[in-house]
Protein backbone atom coordinates (compact mmCIF):
# COMPACT_ATOMS: atom_id res chain seq x y z
CA UNK A 1 0.00 0.00 0.00
CA UNK A 2 1.37 3.39 -0.96
CA UNK A 3 1.74 6.44 1.23
CA UNK A 4 -1.54 8.15 1.94
CA UNK A 5 -3.69 5.52 0.32
CA UNK A 6 -4.54 3.78 3.55
CA UNK A 7 -6.77 6.66 4.57
CA UNK A 8 -9.33 6.41 1.75
CA UNK A 9 -10.89 3.84 -0.46
CA UNK A 10 -10.05 3.44 -4.13
CA UNK A 11 -12.01 5.25 -6.82
CA UNK A 12 -13.60 3.53 -9.82
CA UNK A 13 -13.32 6.25 -12.47
CA UNK A 14 -11.47 9.53 -12.17
CA UNK A 15 -8.14 10.93 -11.20
CA UNK A 16 -5.65 10.59 -8.38
CA UNK A 17 -3.30 13.55 -8.11
CA UNK A 18 -0.26 12.63 -6.08
CA UNK A 19 2.81 14.40 -4.76
CA UNK A 20 0.99 17.71 -4.26
CA UNK A 21 2.93 20.10 -2.07
CA UNK A 22 1.47 20.27 1.44
CA UNK A 23 -1.33 22.80 1.77
CA UNK A 24 -1.83 23.24 -1.95
CA UNK A 25 -4.47 20.50 -2.40
CA UNK A 26 -7.27 22.67 -1.08
CA UNK A 27 -6.26 25.57 -3.31
CA UNK A 28 -6.25 23.31 -6.37
CA UNK A 29 -9.72 21.93 -5.64
CA UNK A 30 -11.30 25.32 -5.13
CA UNK A 31 -9.44 26.94 -8.03
CA UNK A 32 -10.66 24.40 -10.52
CA UNK A 33 -14.16 24.34 -9.05
CA UNK A 34 -13.81 20.58 -8.45
CA UNK A 35 -14.95 20.90 -4.85
CA UNK A 36 -18.39 22.08 -5.96
CA UNK A 37 -19.02 19.65 -8.80
CA UNK A 38 -17.47 16.28 -7.96
CA UNK A 39 -17.11 13.78 -5.15
CA UNK A 40 -13.55 14.09 -3.94
CA UNK A 41 -11.20 13.15 -1.17
CA UNK A 42 -8.38 15.41 -0.07
CA UNK A 43 -5.71 13.80 2.02
CA UNK A 44 -3.49 16.41 3.52
CA UNK A 45 -0.12 16.41 5.23
CA UNK A 46 0.59 12.69 4.83
CA UNK A 47 4.05 11.16 4.86
CA UNK A 48 5.87 10.98 1.56
CA UNK A 49 9.19 9.39 0.73
CA UNK A 50 9.75 11.97 -2.02
CA UNK A 51 8.52 15.17 -0.37
CA UNK A 52 8.58 14.43 3.36
CA UNK A 53 4.94 15.54 3.59
CA UNK A 54 2.42 15.87 0.80
CA UNK A 55 -1.23 16.30 -0.18
CA UNK A 56 -3.12 13.84 -2.36
CA UNK A 57 -6.45 14.29 -4.14
CA UNK A 58 -8.84 11.67 -5.50
CA UNK A 59 -11.74 12.89 -7.63
CA UNK A 60 -14.49 10.57 -8.82
CA UNK A 61 -15.74 11.10 -12.38
CA UNK A 62 -13.37 13.94 -13.33
CA UNK A 63 -10.58 13.79 -15.91
CA UNK A 64 -8.57 17.03 -15.94
CA UNK A 65 -7.86 18.68 -19.28
CA UNK A 66 -4.28 19.59 -20.23
CA UNK A 67 -4.72 23.25 -19.14
CA UNK A 68 -6.20 22.14 -15.85
CA UNK A 69 -3.24 19.85 -15.22
CA UNK A 70 -0.91 22.77 -15.94
CA UNK A 71 -2.74 24.93 -13.40
CA UNK A 72 -2.36 22.13 -10.86
CA UNK A 73 1.39 21.90 -11.49
CA UNK A 74 1.71 25.68 -11.36
CA UNK A 75 0.12 25.76 -7.91
CA UNK A 76 1.88 22.71 -6.53
CA UNK A 77 5.06 22.18 -8.48
CA UNK A 78 5.51 18.82 -10.21
CA UNK A 79 2.67 16.36 -9.50
CA UNK A 80 1.93 12.78 -10.49
CA UNK A 81 -1.37 12.24 -12.26
CA UNK A 82 -3.03 8.80 -12.21
CA UNK A 83 -5.99 8.30 -14.53
CA UNK A 84 -8.29 5.58 -13.20
CA UNK A 85 -10.78 3.69 -15.34
CA UNK A 86 -12.67 0.54 -14.31
CA UNK A 87 -10.86 0.46 -10.96
CA UNK A 88 -7.45 0.44 -12.61
CA UNK A 89 -4.76 3.03 -13.18
CA UNK A 90 -4.65 3.22 -16.98
CA UNK A 91 -2.28 6.17 -17.25
CA UNK A 92 0.31 7.58 -14.87
CA UNK A 93 2.48 10.56 -15.66
CA UNK A 94 4.18 13.58 -14.15
CA UNK A 95 3.13 17.15 -14.97
CA UNK A 96 5.50 20.08 -14.49
CA UNK A 97 4.68 23.80 -14.36
CA UNK A 98 4.02 24.94 -17.95
CA UNK A 99 6.45 26.99 -20.00
CA UNK A 100 3.71 29.57 -20.74
CA UNK A 101 0.83 30.61 -18.53
CA UNK A 102 -1.86 32.51 -20.39
CA UNK A 103 -4.88 34.18 -18.89
CA UNK A 104 -5.12 32.95 -15.34
CA UNK A 105 -2.25 34.59 -13.50
CA UNK A 106 -2.25 38.39 -13.40
CA UNK A 107 1.01 40.23 -13.85
CA UNK A 108 2.09 41.67 -10.49
CA UNK A 109 3.04 45.00 -12.07
CA UNK A 110 0.06 47.35 -11.67
CA UNK A 111 1.48 49.45 -14.52
CA UNK A 112 1.49 46.52 -16.96
CA UNK A 113 -0.76 46.84 -20.02
CA UNK A 114 -2.46 43.57 -19.03
CA UNK A 115 -3.71 45.26 -15.83
CA UNK A 116 -5.06 48.34 -17.60
CA UNK A 117 -8.79 48.63 -16.91
CA UNK A 118 -9.59 49.61 -20.51
CA UNK A 119 -7.22 47.21 -22.27
CA UNK A 120 -7.45 44.04 -20.21
CA UNK A 121 -10.56 43.08 -22.15
CA UNK A 122 -8.30 42.75 -25.21
CA UNK A 123 -4.94 41.62 -23.87
CA UNK A 124 -4.68 38.62 -21.57
CA UNK A 125 -1.78 38.23 -19.15
CA UNK A 126 0.95 35.96 -20.45
CA UNK A 127 3.80 34.66 -18.32
CA UNK A 128 6.82 32.74 -19.58
CA UNK A 129 8.88 30.39 -17.44
CA UNK A 130 12.41 31.66 -16.86
CA UNK A 131 13.49 29.06 -14.34
CA UNK A 132 12.06 25.80 -12.99
CA UNK A 133 13.91 25.71 -9.68
CA UNK A 134 13.25 28.12 -8.12
CA UNK A 135 10.09 28.60 -10.14
CA UNK A 136 10.23 32.02 -11.82
CA UNK A 137 8.08 33.45 -14.58
CA UNK A 138 8.52 36.65 -16.55
CA UNK A 139 5.67 38.78 -17.93
CA UNK A 140 5.73 38.54 -21.72
CA UNK A 141 4.73 42.20 -22.01
CA UNK A 142 6.51 44.13 -19.25
CA UNK A 143 9.32 41.67 -18.33
CA UNK A 144 8.58 41.84 -14.59
CA UNK A 145 9.53 38.59 -12.84
CA UNK A 146 7.26 36.62 -10.52
CA UNK A 147 8.25 33.92 -8.08
CA UNK A 148 6.08 31.12 -6.75
CA UNK A 149 4.46 33.11 -3.94
CA UNK A 150 3.67 36.00 -6.28
CA UNK A 151 2.13 33.59 -8.76
CA UNK A 152 -0.12 32.11 -6.07
CA UNK A 153 -1.15 35.60 -4.97
CA UNK A 154 -2.07 36.58 -8.51
CA UNK A 155 -4.05 33.53 -9.59
CA UNK A 156 -7.33 34.66 -11.09
CA UNK A 157 -9.14 31.31 -11.43
CA UNK A 158 -10.10 31.02 -7.78
CA UNK A 159 -13.63 29.63 -7.38
CA UNK A 160 -14.07 28.95 -11.09
CA UNK B 1 22.77 63.89 -43.78
CA UNK B 2 22.04 65.24 -47.25
CA UNK B 3 22.65 61.78 -48.66
CA UNK B 4 19.55 60.60 -46.84
CA UNK B 5 17.31 63.57 -47.44
CA UNK B 6 13.97 62.51 -48.94
CA UNK B 7 15.11 58.88 -49.17
CA UNK B 8 11.76 57.79 -47.72
CA UNK B 9 9.64 60.10 -49.85
CA UNK B 10 6.07 58.83 -49.99
CA UNK B 11 6.26 56.83 -46.76
CA UNK B 12 3.88 57.65 -43.95
CA UNK B 13 4.70 57.46 -40.21
CA UNK B 14 2.10 57.46 -37.44
CA UNK B 15 3.38 59.11 -34.27
CA UNK B 16 1.05 57.81 -31.59
CA UNK B 17 2.02 59.42 -28.29
CA UNK B 18 -0.42 58.22 -25.68
CA UNK B 19 1.75 60.00 -23.13
CA UNK B 20 2.94 63.55 -23.65
CA UNK B 21 6.48 63.99 -24.93
CA UNK B 22 8.45 66.88 -26.34
CA UNK B 23 11.95 65.66 -27.10
CA UNK B 24 11.29 62.16 -28.36
CA UNK B 25 8.22 63.19 -30.34
CA UNK B 26 9.91 66.13 -32.01
CA UNK B 27 13.12 64.23 -32.80
CA UNK B 28 11.13 61.44 -34.45
CA UNK B 29 9.00 64.01 -36.28
CA UNK B 30 11.99 65.94 -37.61
CA UNK B 31 13.80 62.67 -38.45
CA UNK B 32 10.80 61.54 -40.51
CA UNK B 33 10.46 64.93 -42.22
CA UNK B 34 14.18 64.98 -43.08
CA UNK B 35 13.73 61.63 -44.77
CA UNK B 36 10.86 63.06 -46.82
CA UNK B 37 8.19 61.11 -44.95
CA UNK B 38 4.70 62.33 -44.22
CA UNK B 39 3.51 62.09 -40.66
CA UNK B 40 0.19 61.72 -38.89
CA UNK B 41 -0.91 60.99 -35.34
CA UNK B 42 -0.90 62.91 -32.10
CA UNK B 43 1.56 64.20 -29.49
CA UNK B 44 -0.95 64.43 -26.69
CA UNK B 45 -3.55 61.77 -25.85
CA UNK B 46 -6.00 64.48 -24.85
CA UNK B 47 -6.23 65.36 -28.51
CA UNK B 48 -7.00 61.78 -29.54
CA UNK B 49 -10.06 59.57 -29.32
CA UNK B 50 -8.35 57.73 -26.43
CA UNK B 51 -9.66 60.57 -24.30
CA UNK B 52 -13.16 59.42 -25.29
CA UNK B 53 -12.46 55.93 -24.00
CA UNK B 54 -11.40 54.23 -27.24
CA UNK B 55 -9.27 51.13 -26.77
CA UNK B 56 -5.62 51.20 -27.74
CA UNK B 57 -6.08 48.55 -30.42
CA UNK B 58 -9.01 50.40 -32.03
CA UNK B 59 -6.93 53.57 -32.24
CA UNK B 60 -4.01 51.70 -33.77
CA UNK B 61 -6.21 49.81 -36.25
CA UNK B 62 -7.54 53.10 -37.53
CA UNK B 63 -4.03 54.31 -38.39
CA UNK B 64 -3.09 50.95 -39.90
CA UNK B 65 -6.21 51.33 -42.04
CA UNK B 66 -4.91 54.67 -43.31
CA UNK B 67 -1.95 52.81 -44.78
CA UNK B 68 0.81 54.03 -42.50
CA UNK B 69 4.19 52.36 -43.06
CA UNK B 70 5.43 52.53 -39.49
CA UNK B 71 4.02 53.24 -36.04
CA UNK B 72 6.12 55.17 -33.54
CA UNK B 73 4.44 54.79 -30.20
CA UNK B 74 4.77 55.95 -26.62
CA UNK B 75 2.43 54.66 -23.94
CA UNK B 76 2.00 55.02 -20.20
CA UNK B 77 1.61 51.29 -19.60
CA UNK B 78 4.52 48.86 -19.56
CA UNK B 79 4.42 46.37 -22.41
CA UNK B 80 1.81 48.31 -24.42
CA UNK B 81 4.14 48.70 -27.40
CA UNK B 82 5.04 45.01 -27.50
CA UNK B 83 1.33 44.17 -27.30
CA UNK B 84 0.64 46.28 -30.39
CA UNK B 85 3.78 45.22 -32.29
CA UNK B 86 2.72 41.58 -32.06
CA UNK B 87 -0.72 42.28 -33.47
CA UNK B 88 -0.14 44.52 -36.48
CA UNK B 89 1.71 43.67 -39.68
CA UNK B 90 3.78 46.86 -39.94
CA UNK B 91 6.90 47.89 -37.99
CA UNK B 92 6.26 49.41 -34.55
CA UNK B 93 8.96 51.45 -32.79
CA UNK B 94 8.88 51.77 -29.02
CA UNK B 95 9.26 55.45 -28.12
CA UNK B 96 8.97 54.66 -24.40
CA UNK B 97 6.59 52.49 -22.40
CA UNK B 98 6.09 53.58 -18.80
CA UNK B 99 9.11 52.74 -16.61
CA UNK B 100 9.88 49.75 -18.75
CA UNK B 101 12.04 50.66 -21.74
CA UNK B 102 13.14 53.42 -24.08
CA UNK B 103 15.17 51.54 -26.68
CA UNK B 104 15.74 54.35 -29.19
CA UNK B 105 17.19 56.45 -26.37
CA UNK B 106 19.60 53.56 -25.70
CA UNK B 107 20.58 53.58 -29.38
CA UNK B 108 21.35 57.28 -29.36
CA UNK B 109 23.14 56.98 -26.00
CA UNK B 110 25.42 54.18 -27.19
CA UNK B 111 25.98 56.06 -30.45
CA UNK B 112 27.00 59.16 -28.47
CA UNK B 113 29.42 57.13 -26.34
CA UNK B 114 30.90 55.56 -29.45
CA UNK B 115 31.20 58.94 -31.14
CA UNK B 116 33.09 60.33 -28.14
CA UNK B 117 35.53 57.44 -27.62
CA UNK B 118 35.57 55.63 -30.96
CA UNK B 119 34.69 52.48 -29.04
CA UNK B 120 32.41 51.16 -26.32
CA UNK B 121 34.38 48.10 -25.15
CA UNK B 122 36.63 48.70 -22.19
CA UNK B 123 34.79 51.75 -20.83
CA UNK B 124 33.52 52.33 -17.31
CA UNK B 125 30.01 53.76 -17.35
CA UNK B 126 28.33 55.20 -14.25
CA UNK B 127 24.57 55.69 -14.19
CA UNK B 128 23.11 57.82 -11.43
CA UNK B 129 19.70 59.04 -10.32
CA UNK B 130 16.38 57.29 -10.51
CA UNK B 131 17.37 53.87 -11.81
CA UNK B 132 14.11 52.28 -10.70
CA UNK B 133 11.34 54.28 -12.33
CA UNK B 134 13.30 55.87 -15.15
CA UNK B 135 13.06 53.98 -18.45
CA UNK B 136 16.29 55.12 -20.05
CA UNK B 137 18.67 53.34 -17.67
CA UNK B 138 17.27 49.80 -18.12
CA UNK B 139 17.42 50.16 -21.91
CA UNK B 140 20.94 51.59 -21.82
CA UNK B 141 22.06 48.83 -19.46
CA UNK B 142 20.57 46.18 -21.77
CA UNK B 143 22.36 47.78 -24.73
CA UNK B 144 25.70 48.03 -22.90
CA UNK B 145 25.45 44.39 -21.80
CA UNK B 146 26.28 43.56 -25.44
CA UNK B 147 29.73 45.12 -24.89
CA UNK B 148 32.67 44.63 -22.59
CA UNK B 149 31.68 47.49 -20.30
CA UNK B 150 31.96 47.94 -16.55
CA UNK B 151 28.67 49.40 -15.32
CA UNK B 152 28.28 51.28 -12.03
CA UNK B 153 24.75 51.96 -10.84
CA UNK B 154 24.63 54.77 -8.30
CA UNK B 155 21.33 55.51 -6.53
CA UNK B 156 19.61 55.74 -3.17
CA UNK B 157 18.42 52.24 -2.18
CA UNK B 158 14.76 53.07 -2.90
CA UNK B 159 15.61 54.04 -6.48
CA UNK B 160 18.06 51.23 -7.33
CA UNK B 161 17.51 48.94 -10.34
CA UNK B 162 14.36 46.85 -10.44
CA UNK B 163 14.85 43.20 -9.70
CA UNK B 164 14.10 41.94 -13.21
CA UNK B 165 16.63 44.35 -14.72
CA UNK B 166 19.28 43.16 -12.28
CA UNK B 167 18.42 39.52 -12.99
CA UNK B 168 18.62 40.11 -16.73
CA UNK B 169 22.07 41.66 -16.38
CA UNK B 170 23.22 38.78 -14.18
CA UNK B 171 21.97 36.27 -16.74
CA UNK B 172 23.84 38.14 -19.47
CA UNK B 173 27.01 37.94 -17.38
CA UNK B 174 27.29 41.75 -17.38
CA UNK B 175 30.00 43.33 -15.25
CA UNK B 176 28.00 45.64 -12.97
CA UNK B 177 28.23 47.13 -9.49
CA UNK B 178 25.69 48.94 -7.34
CA UNK B 179 26.59 51.85 -5.06
CA UNK B 180 24.76 54.22 -2.77
CA UNK B 181 24.36 57.70 -4.17
CA UNK B 182 26.65 59.10 -1.45
CA UNK B 183 29.64 57.35 -3.05
CA UNK B 184 29.53 59.30 -6.32
CA UNK B 185 32.62 61.39 -5.57
CA UNK B 186 34.71 58.31 -4.76
CA UNK B 187 33.68 56.41 -7.91
CA UNK B 188 33.78 59.38 -10.25
CA UNK B 189 37.58 59.41 -10.87
CA UNK B 190 37.37 55.92 -12.42
CA UNK B 191 34.52 56.64 -14.83
CA UNK B 192 34.66 57.35 -18.55
CA UNK B 193 30.95 58.13 -18.79
CA UNK B 194 28.62 59.62 -16.17
CA UNK B 195 25.01 59.17 -17.21
CA UNK B 196 22.79 61.36 -15.04
CA UNK B 197 19.03 61.00 -14.73
CA UNK B 198 16.47 63.11 -12.97
CA UNK B 199 14.84 62.08 -9.72
CA UNK B 200 11.19 63.00 -9.66
CA UNK B 201 10.33 64.55 -6.35
CA UNK B 202 7.24 62.41 -5.87
CA UNK B 203 9.40 59.27 -5.83
CA UNK B 204 10.88 60.28 -2.47
CA UNK B 205 7.95 61.41 -0.32
CA UNK B 206 10.13 62.51 2.61
CA UNK B 207 11.15 66.10 1.91
CA UNK B 208 14.40 65.96 3.91
CA UNK B 209 15.41 62.68 2.32
CA UNK B 210 14.71 64.12 -1.13
CA UNK B 211 16.88 67.16 -0.40
CA UNK B 212 19.67 64.94 0.90
CA UNK B 213 19.62 62.73 -2.19
CA UNK B 214 19.39 65.71 -4.53
CA UNK B 215 22.37 67.43 -2.95
CA UNK B 216 24.45 64.27 -2.91
CA UNK B 217 24.51 63.94 -6.65
CA UNK B 218 24.32 67.41 -8.09
CA UNK B 219 26.98 67.54 -10.80
CA UNK B 220 29.04 70.70 -10.44
CA UNK B 221 32.35 71.99 -11.82
CA UNK B 222 33.82 71.38 -8.40
CA UNK B 223 32.80 67.71 -8.45
CA UNK B 224 34.22 67.24 -11.95
CA UNK B 225 37.68 68.42 -10.86
CA UNK B 226 38.30 64.88 -9.69
CA UNK B 227 37.12 63.31 -12.94
CA UNK B 228 39.20 62.01 -15.84
CA UNK B 229 40.00 64.62 -18.47
CA UNK B 230 38.09 62.52 -20.96
CA UNK B 231 34.98 61.93 -18.82
CA UNK B 232 31.75 62.65 -20.65
CA UNK B 233 28.60 63.67 -18.80
CA UNK B 234 25.35 62.57 -20.41
CA UNK B 235 21.69 63.14 -19.55
CA UNK B 236 18.55 62.06 -21.43
CA UNK B 237 17.03 65.49 -20.59
CA UNK B 238 15.03 67.30 -19.42
CA UNK B 239 17.24 68.10 -16.44
CA UNK B 240 16.13 70.08 -13.44
CA UNK B 241 19.16 70.91 -11.32
CA UNK B 242 21.02 67.60 -11.18
CA UNK B 243 23.59 69.06 -13.58
CA UNK B 244 24.36 72.70 -12.85
CA UNK B 245 24.35 75.00 -15.85
CA UNK B 246 27.99 75.89 -15.01
CA UNK B 247 28.91 72.43 -16.34
CA UNK B 248 27.43 73.18 -19.78
CA UNK B 249 30.54 75.04 -20.94
CA UNK B 250 32.99 72.31 -19.89
CA UNK B 251 34.49 69.73 -22.23
CA UNK B 252 32.70 67.04 -20.22
CA UNK B 253 29.18 68.21 -21.13
CA UNK B 254 27.81 66.07 -23.92
CA UNK B 255 24.08 66.13 -23.22
CA UNK B 256 23.09 68.60 -25.88
CA UNK B 257 25.16 66.75 -28.45
CA UNK B 258 23.45 63.58 -27.22
CA UNK B 259 20.01 65.13 -27.72
CA UNK B 260 20.79 66.19 -31.28
CA UNK B 261 22.19 62.74 -32.01
CA UNK B 262 18.68 61.50 -31.19
CA UNK B 263 17.38 62.94 -34.43
CA UNK B 264 20.16 61.38 -36.55
CA UNK B 265 19.91 57.99 -34.88
CA UNK B 266 16.14 57.96 -35.36
CA UNK B 267 16.64 58.89 -39.02
CA UNK B 268 19.03 55.96 -39.36
CA UNK B 269 16.57 53.66 -37.62
CA UNK B 270 13.62 54.69 -39.81
CA UNK B 271 15.76 54.38 -42.93
CA UNK B 272 17.07 50.93 -42.01
CA UNK B 273 13.55 49.69 -41.33
CA UNK B 274 11.76 51.24 -44.31
CA UNK B 275 14.31 51.43 -47.13
CA UNK B 276 13.37 49.51 -50.25
CA UNK B 277 15.25 46.33 -51.06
Amino acid sequence: MKDGELLVRKINEGVVIDHIRVGRGKIILSMLGVDEKYRFVLVSNVESRKLGRKDLIKVEGWFPKKEEMEIIALVSGEVTINIVKNNEVVEKFKVSPPSRVEGFVKCRNPRCITNDEREKEFVKPLLEKVSGSPLIYSCHYCDVRMDESEILRNLTVSGR
Amino acid sequence: MDAFRNKLDGKLAALLFFEPSTRTHESFRVAALNLGMDICGFADPKASSVAKGESLMDTVKMFVGYGVDVIIMRHGKAGAVRYIAERVNIPVINAGDDSNEHPTQALLDTYTIHEAFGKIDGLKVGMIGDLRYGRTVPSLAYALSNFDVEMHFIAPPALMLREHVRMFLEERGADFHEHDVSSLSSILPELDVLYVTRIQKERIPDEMEYEKVRRSYTVTRELLKNAKESLIVMHPLPRVDEIRSEVDGTKHALYFRQASNGMYVRMALLYSILKEG
